[in-house]
């Protein structure tokens, strides 16, 4: 056995192998490495479907509770926002349907700020794959999103019944300004977890600054306080508040579920709205189209020397 | 384009790599190397001025002392790593055993692990449905295929992870430290199955120490000197070169010695 098989090593050793068939490759000679960034991640959606669906399985893997859990900690926020300002400061005696404004509001703060927080960890935390595959590195961030937006549909679902039941009376311009609201905070949330999930590689000290900056996105926005309150005590100066597009996304979002199932819906709209709503929530998704084309470039400079920096 | 260039597979043109050593990464560490007059920072060129050129179909080994630059080499072949001058461009698709089993998720099942590594390694869904059962055959996993991979053994980590890397269908097949891990008959399997790879056609880049098993896959030898390229040519002068042969006067004459030549990847 031994000696057949040591015969035939020597034999391959000495005798020229024959001719290899011979192999077209027909593709361009081009660079190893992706150029396109998030152009990239869309052409390569069969990863990033299965990272997304990774990401949920193994984050409830072992729990009792399982999904569940993921509606535990919004609502318990959403409670404590209730409670104290609702009830301890009395805004729910105040504003209409307070409720409902609060999980409005909240929906979109959890959604931005989980896909900051998640995605600014995502490449560290995938750093086995980062430094060994070439897969287009943006998927990281953006599978955070996906992650994150993923729970945000059963919220919506909760807070659909929670409307109903006060009464909602959708109109065309709060759905689609609904729909805005969500897509200012998806590009936003992707723009900052690309910029600093690569930054976090270099400088650990990112991922806990930005804890901090979602403490100010949470009391940041008309979410546990009406945009009323706002408007009254910064009269003249209201601009300055609505600069930040996490404030016109949620107003936005309220626009579609609040404002419809408060008792004066057009009232309410006038009032308690800022002016000109729809335009604001435009100008403030495009702020974040240009703030996401920065971020990509910001990403695709640092990228280069992402692999030999992840330790 | 000429005939030559369209047979071309990997080009490496004059292509530079520097690492920058980093000694003080707090504030008050830098602030504290500052006052000492210390240096911040220190840089290190890995590979230096590397440039040849690879047809389609050749087997090539890699060679070099350790820390000569071999990995960060095949890391910017394979689009990891970019050069922060010179060019790198490849033909087809690549894959390789460079990190088998990255990307596991120790939580996971095999079943998904399979799928979810096939797809980095470029494989589509279908393609990976139809080589899945070879897949698990080679990796020899039996029922703990639907259970998490966090409790296989090392060994049967590793070869799921090589069983789903030498499975993808590639032009350029790359090849790190490949049996640093498996059993003697996995080792064997996998030596064959790279010969296989090879004999098809595909471009193969074989990163090793052992000379025997380089001059059993490859037809020519690169070796890499302090990250610069000190050699380019047929394996025996490589080999000789290295002084790599010095203590073997019959290479591969029993089975036993090619073991050995192949636990030298460790």
């Amino acid at each position: 056995m031994t000696d057949s098989v040591s015969g035939s090593a020597t034999d391959s050793a000495d005798v020229p192998a024959p001719p290899k068939p011979k192999r077209e490759v027909h593709a361009p000679l081009r660079p190893p490495w992706s150029e396109q960034g998030l152009l990239e991640v869309f052409r390569h959606r069969y990863i990033l479907s299965l990272l997304v669906r990774r990401e949920i399985s193994a984050r409830y893997q072992g729990s009792v509770l399982g999904l569940l859990w993921s509606y535990v900690n919004p609502l318990s926020q959403f409670f404590i926002y209730y409670f104290v300002m609702g009830i301890l400061f009395g805004r729910a005696q105040r504003t209409d349907d307070f409720a409902v404004h609060v999980f409005a509001g909240l929906i979109v703060v959890h959604f931005f700020t989980e896909t900051m927080n998640a995605g600014t960890r995502s490449i560290v935390r995938n750093k086995s794959l980062v430094q060994k595959m070439a897969v287009p590195r943006e998927m990281f961030p953006v599978a955070s999103m996906l992650v994150s937006l993923f729970h945000v549909g059963p919220q919506v679902v909760i807070l659909l019944v929670a409307t109903l039941i006060s009464g909602w009376r959708p109109d065309p311009m709060g759905l689609v300004l609904g729909v805005i609201g969500l897509l200012i905070s998806m590009t936003l949330g992707t723009a900052l977890a690309l910029m600093f999930s690569a930054a976090n590689v270099f400088m650990r000290d990112i991922s806990n600054a930005v804890n901090v900056l979602s403490n100010f996105v949470r009391f940041g926005v008309p979410m546990m306080y009406p945009y009323t309150l706002v408007a009254q005590k910064f009269h003249g100066h209201t601009q300055i508040y609505l600069l930040n597009p996490i404030c016109e996304a949620v107003l936005a979002f309220q626009r579609c579920f609040w404002v419809g199932a408060t008792s004066h819906p057009a009232h309410t709209a006038t009032h308690d709205m800022p002016p000109h709503l729809f335009w604001l929530s435009i100008r403030a998704l495009l702020i974040c189209l240009v703030i996401l084309a920065v971020a990509q470039s910001t990403f695709s400079r640092l990228e280069r020397r992402i692999p030999e920096r992840l330790l | 384009m000429s005939r030559k260039s369209r047979n071309q597979s990997i080009v490496v043109r004059h292509v530079n790599k520097t690492f920058t050593l980093r000694y003080h990464r707090t504030l008050k560490q830098m602030s504290v190397a500052v006052l000492r007059q210390q240096e911040l920072a220190d840089s290190f060129l890995a590979v230096n001025d590397v440039s040849f050129t690879v047809d389609q179909g050749e087997s090539i080994g890699l060679m070099g002392l350790n820390g000569s630059g071999k990995s960060t080499l095949l890391k910017m072949i394979n689009g990891i790593m970019r050069p922060d001058s010179g060019k790198v461009l490849t033909r087809g698709r690549i894959a390789g055993l460079i990190a088998t089993g990255a990307g596991f998720h120790p939580q996971l099942t095999g079943r998904d692990n399979v799928y979810l590594n096939a797809a980095i390694l470029g494989m589509s869904e279908a393609e990976t449905a139809r080589k899945f059962d070879d897949i698990v055959e080679f990796a020899d996993i039996g029922r703990f295929l639907d259970s998490p991979v966090g409790h296989y053994s090392s060994g049967m980590f590793a070869r799921l992870g090589f069983a789903v890397a030498i499975h993808v269908d590639a032009d350029i097949f790359l090849a790190d430290e490949v049996l640093a891990v498996g059993d003697r008959p996995f080792k064997r399997k996998c030596m064959d199955k790279m010969q296989e790879i090879r004999d098809s056609g595909t471009t193969l880049f074989y990163v090793s120490h052992a000379a025997g098993s380089v001059r059993k896959m490859c037809d020519r030898v690169l070796v890499l000197e302090k990250g610069s390229l000190a050699f380019d040519g047929p394996v025996d002068e490589g080999i000789k070169f290295l002084h790599y042969d010095d203590d073997e006067e019959n290479p591969l004459d029993t089975e036993e010695e090619l073991d050995e030549e192949m636990g030298a990847d460790i």
